[in-house]
């Protein structure tokens, strides 16, 4: 069991599949008049902060959503390219709730609680006739109905896109729900603003201080609950497919205060990347999990090989996934493919320029293609030029953006030579530890989406993130908070002079005026990049004890040299992106090191967290079931210390077994 | 995995905040490589500001993947420069030469106040949104997504008018500061779908409504926008929303 009386998960009793809807019909409601008096405050709008919000008003709280970007819309959500998951068997292929259940469960190894997967399935369907009744334009087939395509770790099509754009067509449905509540009065908007802490009063969280990113100026405001929807923070490895804003910063105040972080070690690292090319880089671009559908993967047999792609016979390639997981092929989740490509460039076989990268070629997928719409428009005898033109329109229609992106970085053609991709990290699984209503370990403080732990254990599968977001924002949390806000309802709005908002507001100030006043020599972004390449070499795609407790070791000296040394430029009373920065980077040499720890203390490999001293003979990931099977949940002591607690997690429903995708 | 060796003469707008006089400053950039962004290039500047003590020029950017629609240059008299359907963020160097002289402003429209140098205020289109960019239903009152059939060239033309990444490029080239090519593309994905005929009429006449009290120009149908949107939203839409409002517009006086 949990060894913190904190670590309640409070899932229902009962059968999996009935623990949902039974909760739902018994979880204490809060009658319409007595929502207006009640105040929400949602940090982030990406897609869990905006449904959330835009349904929360929708039954009658009053919400204040902020988020640091100049619009709601521009959360980074707005970048999922693939697709979203749902269990609705519109392809007849045999999938159902409970295969969806099974294959997060599966995907995750096995380090994720059941009953929050169970629900994650159950409402996956309600979000996409939402999504739908928004207007989201959704891919269609001819007869009019949705279309769907196949993802990583899973064998059946249960993906459903809009083109690959899926998360921007999401965020925008969201956001529209969202400013429909701003137009109406129900929700207020604090765009540009960031938050800079949480305010607890007697135990429960009240409110935030949050900073007006124009003028400088810091703002208390109180809430009954606070909702944290601020993301994932894959920015500690400063290279990574997040926006170049994307931090941890809300997440983690809330855990400075009290809410437990949940297996911060866990970060997925996604095959399909734009590789880097050169020092100068300030982010990496995901090609998108969907491509892998229609794409094979390969290196050439012969390490060190130079030959351009198109001079390397059929025979002479090593369509290396194929060949180690035939059952999944091209499609194995993503810590596995990852760990793949990583296995062969180590070994020589990779290339391109810097020889860190693997082929991602559409060449035999376009010519069948083209073979099927031949058919189909009763093309006979087709010449090969005229199959591949017609193959290639629709390969463009259904990947056109992330194919001319492609180009526009990389300056070559994806349609003539094959892809260049390698891994880059892009999502993390750890977050802030929640319970079944989504609540952290500090009362009335919330956490959503990716900003929390819950649903994907040790490795998200693709499309995955959306759904998850979206689940929590629409279907649960607007059920779940009314558990906690039935017993507020007669507490008044605490007047924001009151004496821990003072508190807060001035520990705010005064480190904001330590970072202005450091005057150092060197950038924000050069502490940054040197966290970013401690982390990735030996934080990152395989990782070791002792590499892990040499990280920590760095890590400790680059935050003191940080407070000494760094140069934030401009004012604080002004519009400064330098001084943002800056905190976000200090938080983050701060969670740099827990993720290490984390990662020593897990002497196991599971998911997206391989320790290199726990493979098989094959190389795949060994777990250790007996030992642990927990979540492990960081309570933050001060001074950069931390107490480890354990969720066990017990699995009822399904058989905890050795992940195979053979 | 060095750096390349482009120099440039860049000619950037500065300026402290929206009441301040802004100026163009000249700044010199060394050993700039062919594969950098173009906001990578403003990262090595801006790092050579902060070594040297100065102050870096503010921009906005996010996501750098051409999505997120916040970065906003107005490059050589071009917003987001002079390759066609892409953002600033996707703007590579390699479109450039050695020796090149650069002119960067922000956004310039009457709606779109300057925040600090390059970043401006673009709130106005959240608000346009807000009159009535969506459709009126609930969290919760959804059928199955099943029973509404689309016809799949009007769930695509849909998806086109939906791409628009709400940057204000449209705005930023426009003579008169006009924001019809954002309005007209959230106006035109509803009313190709059956879900946004309920509230089409009312949903026009509102944005209509607030787009002119935010002080975006009128339409004179030059073009540009559909030429500069880094997303390929067409003219077409604008046409629709015409149409629309026409339509709205009779119907009301009734």
């Amino acid at each position: 069991m949990a060894t913190s009386p904190k670590l309640d998960a409070k899932v229902p009793k009962g059968e999996i599949d009935q623990k949902w809807s039974k909760y739902r019909s018994t979880v204490h409601l809060v009658n319409p008049a007595n929502k207006r008096s009640l105040e929400v405050i949602i940090v982030g709008s990406g897609l869990a902060g905006a449904s959330a919000a835009a349904s929360l008003a929708e039954m009658g709280y009053k919400v204040k959503v902020f988020c640091f970007q100049d619009s709601p819309r521009r959360a980074h959500s707005i970048a999922a390219q693939g697709g979203i998951n749902a269990a609705k068997n519109y392809q007849n292929d045999g999938d159902s709730v409970y295969r969806l259940f099974y294959d997060t469960i599966k995907g995750g190894d096995y380090r994720a609680r059941e009953g929050n997967v169970h629900r994650l399935a159950e409402v996956s369907g309600n979000i996409i006739d939402q999504c739908v009744a928004q207007g989201v334009p959704f891919a269609r087939e001819y007869g009019g109905v949705l279309s769907n395509r196949s993802f990583g770790g899973t064998q059946v099509q249960r993906t459903f896109y809009a083109a690959g754009q899926t998360g921007q067509q999401l965020l925008l449905g969201a956001y529209s729900a969202l400013q429909r509540q701003v137009g109406m009065g129900a929700v207020k908007l604090y765009a540009r603003h960031e938050m800079l802490d949480v305010v607890n009063i007697d135990g429960k969280c009240r409110g935030i201080i949050a900073r007006d990113l124009i003028t400088g100026k810091l703002e208390r405001h109180f809430g009954h609950a606070v909702l944290i929807a601020s993301g994932g923070y894959g920015n500690v490895f400063y290279l990574s497919t997040n926006a170049m804003g994307s931090n941890v910063t809300a997440a983690w105040k809330a855990h400075k205060k009290g809410a437990f972080f949940g297996n911060p070690c866990y970060t997925q690292i996604h095959p399909t990347c734009i590789p880097v090319s050169g020092d100068h880089q300030s982010k990496l671009t995901l090609m998108s999990e969907s491509l892998r559908n229609d794409g094979r993967i390969w290196v050439p047999k012969k390490a060190g090989d130079t030959r351009k792609p198109s001079e390397i016979p059929e025979e002479e390639r090593d369509y290396y996934l194929e060949r180690r997981y035939p059952a999944f092929g091209n499609l194995v989740p993503r810590d596995v493919a990852s760990r793949a490509a990583k296995e062969r460039c180590d070994a020589g076989f990779g290339v391109g320029a810097s020889k860190l990268a693997v082929y991602l070629d559409f060449s035999a997928n376009m010519m069948r293609y083209g073979q099927i719409e031949a058919n189909k428009q009763n093309i006979h005898n087709p010449t090969k030029e005229k199959i591949r033109e017609l193959g290639m329109a629709v390969v463009k229609e259904k990947y056109g953006n992330l194919f001319d992106m492609y180009k526009q970085i990389t300056g070559e053609d994806p349609y003539e030579i094959p892809m260049r991709i390698y891994p880059a990290v892009h999502y993390t699984m750890g977050g802030l530890w929640v319970d079944y209503n989504l609540m952290t370990t500090v009362p009335g403080l919330y956490a959503l989406g990716e900003a929390n732990f819950s649903d994907h254990g040790a490795n998200r599968l693709g499309a995955s993130a959306l759904m998850q977001g979206l689940a929590d924002g629409y279907f649960v949390i607007p059920y779940t908070i009314g558990d906690y806000l039935s017993e507020e309802i007669r507490t008044k709005a605490i007047a924001t002079d009151h004496e821990a908002f003072v508190k807060a507001e001035a520990e705010v100030q005064e480190r904001i005026n330590k970072l202005m006043t450091i005057k150092g020599t060197k950038s924000v972004d050069h502490f940054h990049k040197q966290l970013g390449k401690i982390m990735w070499d030996k934080c990152g795609m395989a990782r070791n004890a002792a590499g892990l407790k040499q990280a920590i070791e760095e890590i400790k000296k680059l935050r003191e040299d940080f407070w000494k040394d760094v140069r934030v430029t401009g004012e604080a009373n002004e519009f400064n992106p330098e001084l943002e920065k800056a905190g976000r980077v200090a938080d983050f040499l701060e969670l740099g090191e827990l993720m290490c720890m984390d990662a020593l203390n897990r002497n196991e490999s599971c998911g997206g967290h391989f320790r290199e001293e726990y493979q098989t003979e094959e190389g795949e990931a060994k777990r250790d079931d007996d030992n642990f099977a927990y979540v492990a949940a960081w309570e933050n002591k001060g001074n950069n210390a931390w107490e480890l607690h354990k969720e066990e997690l017990i699995f009822e429903n399904i058989k905890i077994a050795a992940r195979s995708y053979k | 995995m060095s750096h390349g060796n482009m120099n440039l003469t860049l000619k950037v707008w500065k300026q402290k905040n929206k009441d301040a006089k802004g100026a163009l400053e000249t700044y010199q950039v060394k050993g700039i490589s062919p594969d950098m962004s173009f906001l990578e290039m403003f990262d090595v500047l801006n790092e050579q500001l902060i070594t040297e003590g100065k102050d870096p020029i503010a921009f906005d950017h996010d996501c750098r993947e051409g999505i997120c629609g916040m970065c906003s240059m107005f490059i050589n008299g071009r917003p987001h420069g002079p390759v066609k359907g892409v953002t600033t963020c996707q703007l590579h160097m390699r479109s450039f030469k050695d020796g090149d002289t650069i002119v960067v402003e922000p956004w310039r429209s009457t709606a779109f106040p300057i925040v600090k140098d390059l970043a401006v205020d673009r709130s106005a289109f959240d608000r346009v949104i807000a009159a009535g960019g969506f459709v009126s239903v609930n969290t919760g009152n959804a059928k199955d997504a099943n029973n509404i059939l689309i016809n799949k060239d009007d769930a695509d033309d849909a998806f086109n008018a939906a791409a628009c990444i709400g940057c204000g490029a449209c705005v930023a080239t426009c003579k008169n500061g006009s924001a019809m090519l954002f309005v007209s593309a959230k106006v035109s994905q509803l009313a190709l779908l059956p879900q946004g005929q309920i509230e089409k009429e009312a949903r026009v006449l509102s944005m209509v409504g607030q787009m002119d009290d935010e002080g975006f120009g009128a339409c004179s149908v030059t073009g540009a926008c559909e030429i500069e949107c880094p997303k390929g939203i067409s003219l077409e839409n604008i046409a629709r929303m015409n149409r629309e409002f026409l339509g709205a517009n009779i119907k009301s006086k009734h």
